[in-house]
């Protein structure tokens, strides 16, 4: 690892402030990313600013059918959390299955999202739910948020403080993992939400998260997984790796999508 | 005795293993030991056209950058192979040669460059970036069907068409006339898949030079230190035998791949010399997924001949082995003698003929990984009987059944006789503890949960023990491969066994204890195991091809002998007996019938004292042996896999492993069963999950975990095991080894019972859902429009 300099800072004004003013300054917000990567000498950060236990960053609050969680809320107290379980069970159970107990001991949802890993789980539950992402400067819409492989809506000082989710009526996330990796090959979060039915898939589109219209539009009309067997989910914009092509995982959207419906309930 | 054999003792290494107390190569620091780091080939294929270390050589804390050329300059050799093989047309193999770190051009991704000594590691890796090495890319052969194709890339200048040999086994007209007269012929092409090692503990090395004795010393992760030493002395000239101490200290697991003098071992050493400082160089994984020697990697073409009743008439084999880069040192070997020998499985063949086309590619060396060369054999023979029982309508065991050896010795028609086995007995215990009976309930029960059941067999014979020295030597091999042991009773009684095998996993410091627990009645508290030091023991051969059973022990047996022979004849000069009289129980020397008797441990003061020994005799009791075997020995056994498939997404539960070994006396059931668990997981591994991959340039696809697919725990089932045992007759103990039966055997079980459940012949390995779905999909494919 190349040397770099590490602060802890108590407030976000403060991060915002040393993220602005290091030369390569990045936000360490668990470090489950970063840190394998800086180890590898494939990145070397001048600044590495902390924002785990900055005051209000942390922990979960729940009121008038939305569910708030601070950016630096780390998996494993969104995967325990209450309010979480009761209001969105989807959501505890996708943070109970990312990762490793190592990871969901370290890593925290706002370092996920705006690392917007194309195999990550969590997009695909801000997507899949029309959540809202919090920062320090506005809030952004799920649907504007995520841009593409890699790529948010943040500025380079900008820091995720908290992401809100409305809680739907009916919602399910199912899983396939890479065999070898264990992040998601293909995942998909469905939600029947106020504003409609969602369908997020992560893992399998050659520009990460994504929703897909078909599954929507035919869920809207049912939500169950015969509506699903109508849908001829397309290789088109899938990724296509050593692990799956993108027939095979056009296939698991497919599968997925339904286990996800049936899990819903 | 309760430490004796055949009882289940606990491991005794495992309370240092357990505890973090180990001592591994990266544990050892040295007063004035710096770190290496190496300079590393991004290219498959490419001409070094200069290196600038200019930069580098200036950075912080770094000592010295060093390249192939100099290392040439000052007299260290190229690596060597340690088995030539003979092409079919009479002609000696060619391979090219492999020099420590490139002199001109690199010929895979990892290839060592330059060297860099520093302060510490992150000095030396940070300076081994900095290097600037300028390279003119060359075209690269990657895949082994490439490398034989008219115009593909030539690796090696001096190896046309990259052919190392083109060898055969066997007797191609007898097979002819075979398949001349079947009734029933069974084609196949199948690949045996390319793996990574793996073990857990990366390389390691520390060189420690000593400028006032002229000597070095290198702690290494080996599983045979004296041939690392001889190899490092008499080939790669770095010091005189007598000058170079080899230690193997903890081994965290080899799976064959720390057999192998490996280029950064020998360079350390230099380094050391170069520098006057010790050199430390640990792997990290991603090096050890580049550089460790990967195993398997053979594509091949067979068929089997039947006669109307299913009896084998002939079969033949047309392999490619690709050996990678450079020929590693047991790279020839293990696609030929390891393999072709092995092509009569536990059947009597009156007609083989096997073939096998050994290659270079631009890739990562080849060598042998646990098993080497018979799971090769064994996936060949194994799923061809399994897929023509179903060509044939048969049931899959009874063609087996049909086919099975039943007299021994039996010679085979590819050079190995067979000690002794009772097939027939294992398949019948597996296929009752397999509940077969059932199978069809449990099938129907699965479609009913929308999965597919199916059911794999697999009855293996291998060889273990390697080997008979002189045998081995009319075939190619450079060394001898006997094994040595030294049995030293202290004054006190306790007793050091010294052996030349090593220990990285085995259980060898309590299994090997046993034996003279066993044989003296005494505790294995008292009985130490010592390995792995040049300086301390005798020259030995080290640990592979399940080898420290029937010939490591076997040297131990031998010595136990002498050590009994020579306590008798003082125990009946002190009790005034005779030595027939004599029986050693209970940690007693007893004249038989009488109340007479002297403790084991004043036997051992007697012998030391020596105030009142034989006429004669020498003081002491200490005794060596040098025991080279008189066969191979052939551990077989029958494999059971029952697996679920998910027709959706192609995923494969194997829900029932049963596995029926004979591996002859077994010493420590425990640690027998431990082994089977870890060969079958790797063998399952192989089946399901692993692949080293790379890209049409070269580059390394499966550099990490993130991509190359290791098993873990929740890949498999609880295996039900059990053991059959007809003892070998051939060595002093009966035992036949059982390190690499589970990872030989298990591959076919679990490829045919996937193939069963799918209902597709058609599926290599690895089975990943990708694969399992995608040869679902084609039994799938609608009858073309009419």
């Amino acid at each position: 690892m190349y040397p770099t300099n590490y602060h802890k800072p108590s407030s976000v004004a403060d991060a915002a402030s040393l993220l602005s003013g290091g030369e390569a300054a990045k936000v360490l917000a668990g470090g489950q990313t970063l840190l394998p990567t800086m180890k590898q000498h494939l990145a070397a950060p001048s600044d590495l600013v902390d924002v785990r236990g900055i005051d209000g960053m942390e922990g979960v609050t729940a009121s008038n059918g939305t569910i708030t969680i601070g950016a630096a809320t780390r998996h494993a107290d969104v995967e325990s959390n209450a309010d979480v379980k009761s209001h969105i069970p989807a959501l505890a159970a996708l943070a109970g299955g990312i990762g490793d107990p190592a990871v969901r001991s370290m890593g925290t949802i706002g370092g996920s999202i705006a690392n917007n890993d194309p195999a990550a789980d969590y997009p695909s539950a801000v997507l899949g739910l029309g959540g809202t992402v919090v920062t320090n400067k506005r809030e952004i819409a799920a649907d504007e948020f995520f841009q593409g492989m890699f790529g948010t809506a943040l500025d380079e000082d900008e820091i995720i403080t908290a992401v809100r989710f409305p809680v739907p009526s009916k919602a399910a996330y199912a899983k396939f993992p890479n065999p070898a990796s264990r992040y998601a090959m293909v995942g998909v979060f469905v939600a029947q939400t106020d504003s409609g039915v969602r369908v997020a898939i992560t893992g399998a589109g050659d520009d990460g998260v994504f929703r897909h219209e078909g599954l929507e539009q035919a869920l809207s009309g049912s939500f169950s997984a015969d509506a699903v067997d109508g849908v001829a989910v397309g290789e088109d914009g899938m990724l296509s790796d050593i692990h799956g092509t993108a027939a095979y995982r056009a296939n698991l959207v497919s599968v997925m999508a339904k286990r996800a419906v049936d899990a819903a309930g | 005795m309760s430490d004796g054999i055949g009882a289940r003792v606990p491991r005794k290494e495992d309370k240092r293993f357990i505890t973090g107390k180990g001592k591994y190569t990266d544990d050892i620091r040295m007063e004035n030991q710096a770190y290496a780091a190496f300079v590393r080939s991004p290219h498959a294929a490419a001409k070094v056209t200069g290196i600038d270390a200019l930069a580098a050589e200036a950075m912080e804390g770094v000592i010295a950058v060093h390249t192939g050329p100099q290392m040439k300059d000052d007299g260290i050799g190229d690596l060597i192979t340690g088995w030539s093989i003979t092409s079919k047309d009479g002609s000696p193999m060619q391979c090219g040669a492999w020099s420590p770190m490139v002199t001109e051009n690199a010929r895979y991704v990892g290839d060592a460059v330059a060297i860099v000594v520093a302060e510490t590691q992150e000095q030396a890796r940070r300076a081994a970036e900095a290097v600037e090495v300028s390279y003119e890319e060359l075209p690269a052969t990657v895949y082994v069907d490439q490398a034989v194709k008219d115009g593909a890339p030539q690796v090696h200048g001096n190896v046309p068409g990259n052919m190392i040999y083109d060898w055969e086994i066997g007797d191609k007209a007898k097979a002819d006339a075979g398949f001349a007269a079947a009734a029933h012929i069974t084609e196949m092409e199948i690949v045996n898949n390319r793996l990574s090692p793996n073990a857990m503990e990366p390389r390691s090395a520390v060189a420690v030079f000593d400028e006032a004795e002229d000597h070095y010393t290198l702690y290494t992760t080996s599983q045979n230190p004296h041939v690392a030493r001889l190899v490092l002395s008499a080939f790669y000239n770095v010091a005189p035998e007598h000058k170079l101490r080899v230690i193997a200290p903890d081994v965290g697991g080899g799976f064959g791949s720390k057999i192998y003098i490996y280029p950064e071992e020998i360079t350390c050493l230099w380094a050391s010399m170069k520098t006057g400082r010790s050199v430390k160089w640990t792997s990290d994984r991603s090096e050890a997924f580049m550089t460790d020697a990967h195993g398997r990697d053979h594509v091949t073409k067979m068929r089997m001949g039947f006669d109307a009743e299913g009896k084998i008439l002939a079969f033949e084999t047309d392999t490619l082995a690709n050996l990678g880069a450079y020929v590693s040192l047991f790279a020839t070997v293990t696609p030929t003698y390891l393999h072709g020998t092995l092509l009569s499985g536990c059947y009597a063949m009156p007609a083989i003929y096997g073939n096998v086309k050994a290659v270079h590619t631009n890739t990562a060396p080849v060598d042998a990984y646990r098993g080497a060369g018979r799971p090769e054999a064994t996936y060949s023979v194994e799923r061809m009987m399994e897929t023509a029982a179903r060509e044939m309508g048969m049931d899959p065991a009874e063609l087996r059944r049909k086919n099975f050896i039943t007299e021994f010795p039996y010679q085979t028609e590819v050079i190995l006789q067979y000690d002794s086995g009772d097939y027939h007995k294992t398949l019948d215990m597996a296929q009752e503890a397999a509940d077969v009976a059932g199978f069809a309930a449990r099938k129907a029960e699965a479609a009913s949960r929308g999965k597919l059941r199916g059911i794999g067999y697999s009855t293996f014979v291998e060889a273990c023990g390697i080997a008979p020295s002189a045998a081995v030597g009319s075939l190619g091999a450079a060394v001898g491969l006997w094994e040595s042991a030294e049995v030293r009773v202290n004054p006190v009684g306790t007793i050091e066994i010294l052996t030349g095998c090593h220990s990285h996993g085995q259980g060898h410091e309590t299994t090997f204890a046993q034996l003279a627990a066993d044989r003296f009645g005494i505790p294995i508290e008292n009985v130490a195991i010592v390995h792995g030091d040049t300086d301390k023991v005798q020259f030995g051969m080290g640990t592979y091809g399940s080898r420290s059973g029937p010939v490591g022990m076997s040297a131990i047996v031998k010595a136990l002998d002498k050590v009994e022979a020579k306590a008798k004849k003082i125990a009946a000069h002190t009790l005034e007996a005779s030595e027939d009289d004599l029986v050693i129980e209970g940690g007693e020397v007893k004249v038989a019938g009488t109340d007479k008797s002297m403790a084991w441990h004043e036997v051992g003061l007697a012998a030391y004292i020596a105030h009142n020994l034989p006429e004669g005799m020498e003081p002491g009791l200490k005794e060596a042996s040098f025991y080279d075997p008189a066969n191979f020995s052939f551990p077989a056994g029958a494999l059971i896999c029952e697996v679920e498939v998910d027709p959706d997404t192609g995923v494969t539960e194997i829900v029932q492993f049963t596995a029926v070994d004979d591996f002859g006396t077994v010493i420590n059931p425990m640690i027998v069963e431990g082994q089977v668990h870890g060969g079958v997981a790797q063998g399952i591994g192989q089946a399901l999950l692993e692949q080293v991959v790379y890209d049409e340039d070269g580059q390394l696809i499966t550099g990490s975990y993130m991509d190359y697919t290791m098993p873990r725990a929740g890949d498999l089932p609880s295996f039900t095991l059990d053991h059959g045992c007809t003892p070998s007759p051939l060595n002093p103990l009966g035992v036949k080894g059982c390190g690499e039966a589970g990872a030989i055997g298990a591959p076919p079980a679990v490829i045919n019972a996937i193939t069963d459940a799918i209902g597709n012949n058609d599926l290599q390995m690895p089975a990943t859902p990708l694969a399992v779905w995608t040869a679902l999909q084609a039994t799938k494919t609608p009858m073309a429009a009419e």
